[in-house]
Parts: structure tokens; sequence; C-alpha cells
């Protein structure tokens, strides 16, 4: 089971360690900062690192590392899901999951990893539980804390923590009762020159935000769910319900929650929202160049569509670039090669003409270059 | 969380903070404590009053966090107070103490196991199994998984129906990470038949769309395994693997690294079961924004989704990454590109004209890797794109790794007759011959070879230099031995010089770096473990090798009775089948001989083509089959004759003496293990390395009066490798008796070597049983026993060796058998999977018995009554075999029959020709009528076979070859 966790920083320093078990020492992260040397890039890091008497496995979250450290033979997904787990719940509770904040709350977070894991098993990692146990930092609770010396640290055992409903908190009281639901989806395409599609593919998810007083019984169904290819739900989804008829009912967690994840997939028909049309030219015997882009919605959709956000990231042999979009604002990052225009309506096209000073070795790679859209749809 | 400093000094006032209310404060103490204990033991006593009161607070959170931390604290002293509190806490009313409290088991069993079993704390924990509360359950779970771990041996974790129906309902209510400890724990279990794997199935498969993906993962392993249970044509079985793989895809949208672990594992699952993610191809195309890892992976999954459905698409994407920036990554696609041709035929043509666009590039690392999977393109389709040598030779300048100029030279020898000026090409490798690699120098001298036989009169002077320099100037053996080879082939006889060296080729197969299937079953137990993701059994890389157990796949029809441990499955894959597999000398030879590629086909060490495994293994069954037909081979020293008198045979006569003088050479020397495990631990050593040896070996066979003066050790090393083939031919016994087979070589037994055959004698059957202890200590306390078989064969008495096997003494046993044992169909109906216990362990063999065997003594049936059953028996459930080459009359074959218990019923002659109408009995009361027509002056008979089983048909056949021809 998971021995160790060591926090670094890019600059490689570790600045938190937890031992569940006996102490491991420091150095192991040495095998760890070799092969994030021989990987370059931060994101190439392999997970799994194998060392003469420790496995390292490590994820990569908003600019750190958490790295654990185990011994025996452990399901490494087990240990990577954790991981995320404990950089989720940092965010939720400081809002951010930075070395600032984490070396500003270092108490919390060693009452908090100490509450999540025992002996290398997990204990607690649902936050509405972790959150009866040890409440998050708020200016306000602090400033009482002080006067009253009472502390952070709740002194029952929650209450959802043995029920068949873990993930909920009893006794939760609102004035106003709501519920939200964000549809996310994101697709994954590939668009030809001439503008249409070769490869397209969803991934959706539904965030709940559920604010409900006692225990709500809520169900929720879908206009076709035959569309959804295959889901992954909440632990609070009565999978039988799906089975069978297709609806999801469950009891929801207090807050902020994921509520299924779902893909649809290129066999389906999957229609994206906008069209974009490109272009790009090199002019002869120099290093320079032209990209065009026009991105504008689909006629047909009768959606309207909002706050188109536009990231391009350049090769890395792209060293500047001029850009004039039709409408809107936009940024070129020199050192991540992205260049982001933000356009508030319609349609736009963009003409960017960038100057390369690469070899034409490089070149001859072709400029393999992605982009980003963002938007939101009503 | 000091930032380094040591705060121990400290300790005493910490301590004294410890009886505080304030929750927050006692946390902190706590951490404190865990921290500093060790380095303070004989303060930390002072905590221990504390704990126990603790440990009797009315708040179960302050019962459970005094139980918690008191199993962190690592000091031997502590250990001993916290039994009392444990105990308690194990039974505490509150689930969340008690499932704290199991934890702690296993925390306190990390430190003093002792301990922990003389307390009894281990029945404790498995009584929480059955406990009400479903988290409670995971973590006993996870507890005794933790603690067996350590333990391999002792049965902790008892699965039973009863238990496991427990852990199923505990799965659907408890947390994720129970569900993750309680799905692995499932895993470990071998249900009793296909019906209750599928009912576990059934219970497992709504895991696969949890939200976390450890689970999925974990759902996955238990649903890959029990599903080798189910039997393909079920319905169901169909529904499962349409439920595997949604689940699958979509762990490829999470995190990287998740994507990672995944993919190793999808890899595994598509070598496993093709079929799963055969329609899911898209998904493995690379995203720009994958990490290289990421990317990798996908790219291997993708060649083995390859088919011809989607191959057009795959080499569009392949070739997309060959112009992407990421040097490894490219070399992989162009090394894809090469394994789809050979893979999907169609795609050859394309895949070519695409590596050949790739050279145009002439970036420099793209033409390597080209050039060397067009190396491998050429071995699967020889004469089909020799055109686009030219292109490749205007490359030659700038290849600069030594596998590329391997790959080259080889080409360049390869096609020297099509080549005008390869003489020229070669030349200028062999100037900086010193400086090359030792692959780059073994081709080099090969496909000097190659071209000298091929242009004889221009490349003398080549040919001189090359065999000089590798044989005078070179310090290393392989390539000193080749170059002896080559120079002594080339003087004695250069026409078997060319028929060696130029021989036709082995096409080589496109499961180049498929996982070797036994591994792969392994494997597939793991999915989701470290070893998933290395790709090895944790065998090879668990520390010390503790806790590590042989698991394996369940057999598909229901295991024997084996609920003991899922240890006793792995009787796999019979050895005996091996020897079916021998092809004729003169083809292995030739075959052995020409596998001069050079640098191995690619990458991973384990790796091997089937070609190569075929051969390797052949010699080992070669082996078995050469020990089988020596009558007592006792020990070492007297290996060496059989061979001796075996190989004459098959090499014909002139060769001889030739031979026998080498194997006289051997005569004193005893290092049989040495030169039988030889070929084994070859295969490791990678595919060159096997070809230099066998290439060496040739000649010394082919030419013995060449000799190899000064190293006779060599020569006798080899020799018995290539004496494979001749499985049972000459040295029988005698007509009348089988010769032994050897069933358990000595180095799968540790030592013990086990020989047998079967008989049946007045109407008991007996399976005769040579045991051979090869090892260097006593063994002792031999039992044997059987697993389930087609008719019920069990062992009428216990295995009796009346003294202890003292090291190199052999023993005969006769041993009885009874066919009252337990029947389950096996496959072939006629294999027996035998266990033989030992003082030193238990061992597991499986092997075929002839079916004679199971003839009754009252198998003559009334001529009325086979008259009525012929016609009774269905058509559909004739069959006709061909006996050949027997040139026994009528009366013979049916006196000789008839003593192997198949009696002849009438005989008629009908134009001509003999007809036997014969019936036959087994023991488990199945009739066999057979219908024998034997035409006078023609050795050949044919055999209709009439039966209610039609399955025994052909093992029957097989009986009646054996006797016939014996």
């Amino acid at each position: 089971m998971i021995h160790s966790l060591f926090l670094i920083n890019c600059s490689g320093d570790i600045f938190l360690e937890k031992h569940w078990k006996s102490v491991v020492s420091q150095s192991v992260c040495d095998y760890f900062f070799e092969a994030q040397e021989k990987a370059a890039d931060v994101e190439n890091v392999p997970p799994v690192i194998s060392t003469p008497h420790h496995y390292l496995i490590s994820i990569y979250r908003d600019k750190l590392f958490f790295v654990s450290v185990i011994q025996t033979e452990v399901p490494p997904l087990f240990v990577i899901e954790f991981l995320h787990r404990v950089a989720d719940t940092f965010q939720d509770y400081f809002g951010e999951c930075s070395e600032a904040a984490i070396k500003d709350n270092v108490v919390i977070v060693y009452e908090l990893l100490e509450e999540m894991l025992d002996n290398g098993f997990p204990l607690a990692t649902e936050s509405n539980i972790l959150k009866e146990l040890i409440k998050p930092p708020t200016i306000l609770r602090s400033v009482v804390n002080s006067i009253t010396g009472s502390s952070n640290v709740g002194d029952t055992l929650p209450t959802g923590q043995l029920s068949n409903i873990p993930w909920r908190r009893a006794g939760v009281k609102y004035t106003n009762n709501e519920a939200y639901f964000d549809v996310v989806e994101e697709i994954d395409a590939i668009i030809d020159k001439s503008g249409s599609t070769v490869f397209a593919e969803i991934q959706g998810v539904i965030d709940a935000c559920i604010k409900l007083s006692g225990m709500p019984d809520l169900s929720l169904s879908f206009m076709n769910p035959r569309l959804l290819d295959d889901v992954s739900f909440h632990p609070c989804i009565r999978f039988k319900r799906w089975e069978s008829e297709r609806v999801l009912s469950f009891i929801p967690p207090d807050g902020n929650f994921r509520l299924i994840s779902y893909r649809v997939s290129s066999q389906n028909l999957v229609a994206i929202p906008v069209y974009v049309k490109h272009s790009i030219s090199f002019k002869e015997n120099s290093s320079c160049g032209r990209f065009d882009i026009t991105i504008g919605p689909k006629q047909n959709m009768g959606k309207t569509i909002e706050g188109i956000t536009v990231t391009v990231h350049m090769p890395k042999v792209v060293l500047n670039m001029n850009l004039t979009p039709t409408q809107g604002s936009y940024t070129f990052d020199p050192v991540t090669k992205v260049q982001s225009p933000k356009i508030r309506s319609e349609q736009v096209f963009l003409q960017s003409s960038f100057c390369d000073l690469g070899t034409w070795e490089d070149r001859g790679k072709g400029l393999i270059s992605w982009l980003k859209l963002k938007l939101l749809t009503t | 969380m000091t930032v380094g400093k040591d705060v121990s000094a400290l300790f005493p006032d910490v301590v004294n903070c410890m009886q505080t209310d304030n929750l927050e404060l006692k946390k902190l103490v706590y951490l404190y404590l865990m921290n500093y204990a060790k380095s303070q033991p004989d303060m930390a006593i002072m905590a221990v009053n504390t704990f126990v009161k603790d440990c009797e607070d009315p708040n179960p959170l302050i019962r459970a966090l005094a139980v918690r931390t008191m199993g962190c604290i690592r000091v031997d002293k502590i250990t001993e107070y916290l039994c009392e509190p444990l105990r308690k806490c194990l039974k505490d009313e509150d689930p969340y103490v008690r499932k704290t409290a199991a934890v702690c088991v296993a925390k306190l069993h990390d430190i003093n196991a002792q301990l922990v079993e003389d307390q009894g704390f281990l029945d404790t924990l498995k009584d929480l199994i059955s406990d009400s509360n479903p988290m409670v359950v995971a973590n006993a779970v996870a507890a005794l998984s933790e603690i067996a771990e350590s333990h391999p041996s002792s049965n902790l974790l008892d699965l039973n129906p009863q238990s496991i129906n427990k852990l199923l309902t505990a799965l659907n209510e408890c947390t994720e990470w129970g569900q993750i400890f309680i799905l692995d724990c499932l895993a470990n279990y071998t249900p009793k038949d296909d019906r209750e794997a599928q009912s576990i199935c059934e219970r497992v498969t709504p895991r696969l769309s949890h939200a976390n993906s450890a689970v999925v993962l974990s759902a996955v392993k238990v649903l890959m395994k029990f599903m080798e249970m189910l039997s393909k044509d079920l319905d169901y079985y169909g529904t499962l693997l349409k439920k595997l793989a949604p689940p699958l895809v979509t762990l490829l949208s999470a995190e990287p690294e998740l994507q990672y672990v995944a993919l190793r594992n999808i890899n595994l699952i598509v070598q496993k079961r093709p079929e799963v993610l055969k329609h899911e191809m898209k998904v493995f195309f690379v995203k720009y924004n994958d990490p290289i890892y990421v990317k990798l992976e996908k790219l291997d999954i993708m060649i083995r989704l390859a088919s011809q459905a989607n191959i057009a698409q795959v080499l569009a994407e392949l070739k997309e990454y060959a112009t992407e920036v990421d040097v490894d990554f490219v070399r992989k696609a162009v090394r894809a590109i090469g394994r789809c041709a050979i893979k999907v035929e169609q795609s050859a043509e394309r895949c070519v004209s695409t590596l050949l666009d790739l050279i145009q590039t002439k970036v420099n690392y793209v033409v390597q890797e080209a050039i060397v999977v067009i190396k491998d393109i050429f071995r699967k389709y020889p004469n089909k794109y020799e055109s686009v040598i030219a292109t490749l030779c205007e490359n030659l300048d700038s290849l600069d790794e030594p596998e590329a100029r391997a790959a080259m030279i080889w080409i360049v020898g390869e096609y020297a007759e099509r080549i005008d000026n390869a003489d020229e090409l070669l030349e200028s490798f062999l100037e900086g011959f010193h400086d090359e690699s030792t692959q780059v120098q073994l081709q080099l001298l090969t496909a000097i070879v190659k071209l000298f036989l091929k242009k004889p009169t221009e490349t003398q002077e080549l040919v001189q230099q090359v065999l000089s320099l590798a044989t005078q100037d070179s310090d290393n053996p392989d390539l000193r031995d080749r170059g002896y080879i080559y120079w002594r082939l080339l003087s004695t006889d250069p026409v078997a010089a060319k028929e060696v060296v130029l021989a036709e080729k082995p096409l080589i197969s496109e499961e180049t770096d498929l996982i070797e299937p036994t591994l792969l079953d392994e494997l597939i137990c793991y999915i989701g473990t470290l070893a998933s993701v290395y790709h090895k059994p944790p065998s090879a890389f668990v520390e010390g090798g503790r806790g590590v157990v042989h698991k394996s796949l369940p057999p598909r029809t229901a295991s024997s009775e084996s609920t003991e441990s899922p240890e006793t499955a792995p009787a796999g894959a019979p050895p005996g089948e091996q020897l079916d597999a021998v092809p004729t000398q003169g083809d292995l030879l030739g075959d052995l001989l020409n596998l001069d590629l050079g640098p191995p086909v690619s990458g991973p060490p384990l790796a091997a083509s089937a070609v190569q495994m075929g051969a390797v293994d052949l010699l080992g069954g070669g082996l078995d089959s050469l020990m089988g037909d020596e009558p007592e081979g006792i020990g070492a020293p007297s290996f060496v004759a059989p061979p001796a008198a075996a190989v004459p045979a098959n090499l014909g006569a002139p060769m001889g003496s030739g031979l026998s003088d080498l194997f006289d050479l051997t005569s004193g020397v005893g290092t049989l293990s040495g030169s039988y495990v030889a070929p084994k631990a070859r295969l490791r050593s990678g595919f060159g390395h096997t070809e230099a040896s066998l290439s060496r070996a040739a000649p010394a066979v082919g030419h013995p009066e060449a000799g190899t003066p000064g190293r006779p050790g060599r020569v006798l090393l080899l020799i018995p490798r290539l004496t494979w083939s001749s499985p049972g031919g000459p040295g029988r016994c005698g007509p009348s008796e089988s010769p032994l087979q050897v069933w358990l070589p000595a180095m799968k037994a540790k030592g013990l070597e086990i020989s047998g055959t079967f008989t049946r004698q007045a109407g008991t059957i007996s399976m005769d049983l040579q045991l051979t202890n090869k090892a260097l200590q006593v063994m002792t306390d031999f039992a044997i026993q059987f697993n389930r078989n087609s008719f019920g064969l069990a062992p009428a008495a216990p295995l009796q060796v009346h003294a202890p096997l003292s090291p190199t003494q052999t023993v005969e046993i006769s041993l009885p058998l009874s066919t009252a044992g337990s029947v389950m169909k096996t496959e072939p109906l006629n294999s027996l999977q035998v266990a033989v216990k030992n003082n030193i362990d238990v061992f597991y063999f499986s092997t075929l018995y002839p079916l004679h065997i199971l003839f009754v003594e009252d198998g003559k049936m009334d001529r009325q009554m086979f008259l009525a059953t012929w016609k009774d028996i269905p058509n559909e459930n004739e069959a006709q075999f061909q006996i050949r080459d027997c040139p026994l009359n009528a009366e013979a074959v049916s006196s000789r029959l008839q003593s192997s218990n198949i009696f002849t019923v009438a005989r008629r002659n009908v134009e001509g020709q003999d007809m036997l109408y014969q019936s036959l009995k087994l023991t488990n009361g199945i009739w066999v009528l057979a219908e024998l027509r034997i035409q006078p002056g023609n050795p050949s008979f044919t055999l209709s076979l009439k039966c209610r089983a039609p399955e025994v048909s052909q093992h029957v056949y097989q009986a009646y070859e054996t006797i016939l021809k014996n």
C-alpha cells in the first residue's frame, strides 16, 4: 500500500513529505529527478518509476508533482486515483492546489493526509466527510477560532461515514433549495482543410451543485439516453435503475460533485456547432509563413454561441507572430507558443503571419499546430 | 513538516499535552508521536496510558484515533500494550472503530508477525469478513490481503462460495477503495464451475460503470479471469465481451497517468482477447497533447489491432506520426509501419511505398529505422519488393547505428546477385571491421560468405580477408566460431556450404513481439497491478521474491477439486505435446541454420518470433524425447549412449563412424544438466546468439571429419541439441512394451525426473513410473494425485517408495490405477494431469495415455447385437481412417488386436478384400464398433469406426495404429 508521499514543485524542491508507515528517506526522490531530467518536458515524466527497493508513482497536477512511494505490489491505478483525490481535496479546501496554498495551510494538510489514508489504506476521501472532520479554513472561522479557542477539527464521528450513503451528511438544511447541473462537453475532432469533420468524439460530464435539505431522492432522465456509449457514475447513482429504465436515480451528495461522465463515440453522429476553416502557407525561400483560420457558427444548429476563445498552439520553432483578428482581443505568449484571441460574437477571421527561424529540415516535418475552442451554447 | 529540524527534544512536553480535550491538539500530538516515538522509545512508554484510556473513550472517533495511532508507533515495547485495547476495538460496537482496528492488525503484523498470530488476531480478522457492515468487510479483506502477501503459503483468505457471497454483497455497498480490495480478492478465487463463474461475473459487471478507474480495472481483471471458464458459445460470453469494451475506452479519457496504466493493461487484454476492442481502433489514435509515454503505448496497441479492415486508416495515421518531432516516437512509428506490412499482407505494398517516401525525407533516424523494417519485410515477402534495393543503397553512407548497418549488410548479402557492386559495398564496410559492433561484424561475415557463394570468382580475396579478420584478429568467441565454421564448410565442401548458407529461409511471422502465451495468461491474472505495467510476472521484480504466488487462469472446463488454492491449476501445457510438432529433420536443420538474420527482429528481450520459439522448443522437446528413449537413464554419464545410437540411424550410415567418434569424446564428461539447460538459457539471450550457436553446431554434425581439435567440450555440448529428431524411432525397448517417456524433466522439478508409461495386464491398468533423483539432496515422502480426467483414472494404491531416494538413484514403481475416480472431460480426451509431491515441493505435469489401456476384457459383442448396434448408430458418427504401412495379414491383425482386447466379431471376404468386424468396450462402458478393410498385398488398411461418443474415435484409431505397428 501507499508508503509515503512527497510533494515536489517545478524547481525540484521537496516541500512536503508524509509517511504513513516507516520513514522513507528523501533520497528516493533522486530516481524521480533522474527520470524528470530524462523526460525533458515536465508532462512527459513516466508515471511509474521503479527503483531498487521502491516504486514511485507520480502525477503532475497544477505544476506540482505528487510522488508516492510504494513497496509492494499495489494496483497503480489505485495509487494514481488516490493522488488525484488528494489534489482535488486540496483544491476544494484551499481554492487552489499550489505550493503557496499548501505551505500556508500546512497543519490542515497534514491533518487531511492523516485522515485520508491509514497505513496505506484510504480512510475517508469523500469531501463531505472530510469537511465534517476537518473544517475548511475561512477567514471568518479563523477569527472565531482565535476568539473562542475552538478548533477546525470536528469532534464527532461524521454521520455519513458508515451509512449506506457515505457521500451525504445528515441534517443538511437550506432556506433556498436549489440544484444546478452543468453539462460540459468536450469534442475531440479532426477537421480537414475543407472544413469537414474527419473524426469527432464527445467526452461529456455532468457536474452538479446540489443544495437541498434533508435526504432528497432525485431522478434525471435523458431525451435520448441511447446516445451515450459509455458512462461512469458517481457512486450515488443506482445502477439497477439505469440498467433497466435508463433513468438516473440518486440521493445526491451535498454541494459540488461530478454526477456522471459519458462518452459519445465517433460511430454516432457528432455535430459540431461551429465550422472551422484554415489555411497555412509558407513563403518561398524565407522562414515566414501565413496561417489563416475562420470560425463561425453553423446556421442549422439553431443555438446561439457565445464566449468563443481560440487557443492555437504553435510549434516550438515559431519565434514570433503578428496577429490580426477581425474581432476581439488576442495575446501571444512567446514561451509556450500559444496565441489566444478572445472573441465575443459570431464570426471571426484570424490572420496571423508567423516568423519561423528554424531550418528547412525542421519545417519539412510540417507545422503541427492545434487549436482549442472554448464556447458556450445556450 | 518541521522543515528538517529535529524537535525530538520536546518529547516529554508534547506528551504532556496528550490528555487534552481539544481534538485538533490531540491529533497533532499523535502526529508528533508517530514521527518521534521511534527515536525516544523509552519515553514513548509514557504515552501508553493515555492511549489505553482513549481506547475506552465514549466517543468512537477518539477510540478509533487512539487505536489507529498506536499501530503507527513502531516501538516493540508499545506493541505489547496494544494487544488488549486492539482486541476490544475489534469487537467494538461501532463499525467505524472495528474497521480502523482491522487495519491496525495489518500494521501490527508488519511490526511483529509472531505476536499477531499468537494473540489470535488473524482469526478475529477472518470473522470480520462476515461483519454486517460492508466497510468493515472491505477493510478486513484489505488487511488480510496485505498479511497474506507476506505469507504466500498461509491460507488466510479462505475463499469458499459462502464467503464469496458475502464479499459480493459487501461489494455493492462499500466505498470505492473497499471495492478495489474486494475485487482484487475475488480475482484470486477459482470458481467451481462455469455457472458460479457466470453468477460472479454478473454481479461484478455493474462495477464497470464506476467513476473510479481503479475499480473499473479491478472489475475487468475479475471478468477477464472468470471469462476463461465460460464456454465461448454461451450468449452471456458475447454480452460480456461487449460490455468490456466501453469502460476500457473510457479509461482513455482520464488523466494521462491513468491512461498510461490503462493502456499497458489494454495491451495485455488485446493480446488475450483481440475481439474485445477490434472495432475501437480510432480511440487509440494519438492525440496532439498526449505525453510521450502515452503515445508510445497507443502506437503499440494500434499495431495489435491492425487488420485488413482498418489498415488504410492506420497507415495514414502512422505516416502522419512519422513526420512528428519527437525522435523516439517517430522511430516507433516507422517501425510500426513495417510491422503492419508484416501483419496485414494486403497492406504490404502500401507500407513499402510509405517507407520509401520516408526514406526520401533523408532525415537520418527515419531512414535508418526504415531500412531496419524493410529488411523484415523482405524476409516476410521474398522476391516481391527487391526493386527498392537501389534506393536503399543510396543511403548507405548515412547509416551510423549498428542495427541499421547490420540490416543493410544483410540486405546486400542476401541479394548480392542483384546488386552489381555488392562486393564494393561490403568491402567498404570491411575497412572499419574492428570498430563495428558485434552485431554488424557477424552480419558482415555472413553476408560476405553469401556473396562468395553467389559470385565465387571475383570475391575470393574478400572472403579470405573477412575470415581471417573474424578468426584471427577478433576476441569475440561467437564471431570466431562462426568464422571457423564457415571456413571449414567452404574448404571441405562448397556445395554443402551453399546448401547450408543459402538455403530457403522460413518466413518470419507477424507475431514478433507478442508476449509468450503462458506469461500472458499469468499477467492477465495481474491486470491492474504493477506486474501489468511492467509486463513481467511479479516474481521477476518484487523484492526478495516475498509474497510471490504464481497465479494462472482457470481452465475452461471447471477444474478439479482444487478449492485448496489457486496454485494447483498450473498443470497447463502438457510437455508431451511438444513432440507432436517435430518436423522432418532435413527441413528443420535448414531452418535452424537459416535463421541467420543477425539482429533480433525487434525490441524486448522476451520477444521471440514464432519461428524462433518453435526452434528452441523443439530442441527442448527433442531432448525430452531422447531422454525418454533411454530405458534406464540413471545419471549424467549414461545419457551419452542412446543419442550415439540414435543419431546415425537418422543421418545415414556413412556418417555413423565419424559421429560416434565425436560421441566418444563425450564419455568422460558428466555435464548433462549443463547441456540440457543450454537451449532454454540461450533463448533469453536473444536471437543472434541462438542462431550463432546453431550454425556452429551444424557443420560439426554434417562433417565430423572436420572435427574441432582442441575443443571437444564445445562440440559435445552442441550435438545433443541436434539429435532431437528421433522421437520414438530407434531405441525402443520392444514391440510389446511402449517406451518410457520423460514426463517431468529434472530441471522443472528441482531435480526429480519422472518418466513412465501405461500398461494394461490381466485387466489391471498400471502406470509404470521411473523416478530419478538428479538433485543433490535425498528425496522422501512421495505421493501422487491425479486431476479429474475423462475416464476417471485414479491411483488405486498410494505411491510406495520404500526407501528415501538418494542422489542419482533411480527407482521403478508400478502404480496400479483404477477407473473409479471422478470424471471430467479433458481436452484432449486422453490427457492426464498429475501432481507428484515429495519433501521438496509439489510438481505438476500432464501426459497423454494411450486409449488401449482402457479396453476391457469383456468387449466382445454378440453378432446379432453388433449388427443391430451398427445400424442403430447414426451415420454421422462414423469416422474413417487409414492405417498405412502395416505388413500384417488379416489373421495376424486379428490376433494381435485380440491381445489388446479388440475382438473380431465376424470376418467376411468381399471382392478379394478381408473385412474384419470388431468391437471393443471402454472402461466407462462405451462400445466402439469397427470395420477394418484389408486388401491382400496392400499395406494400407481402411478403418471405419462407429461409436455413440464420436470424440473417442480419433483416439481409438491411434490405439489401433500403436498396436498394429508395435
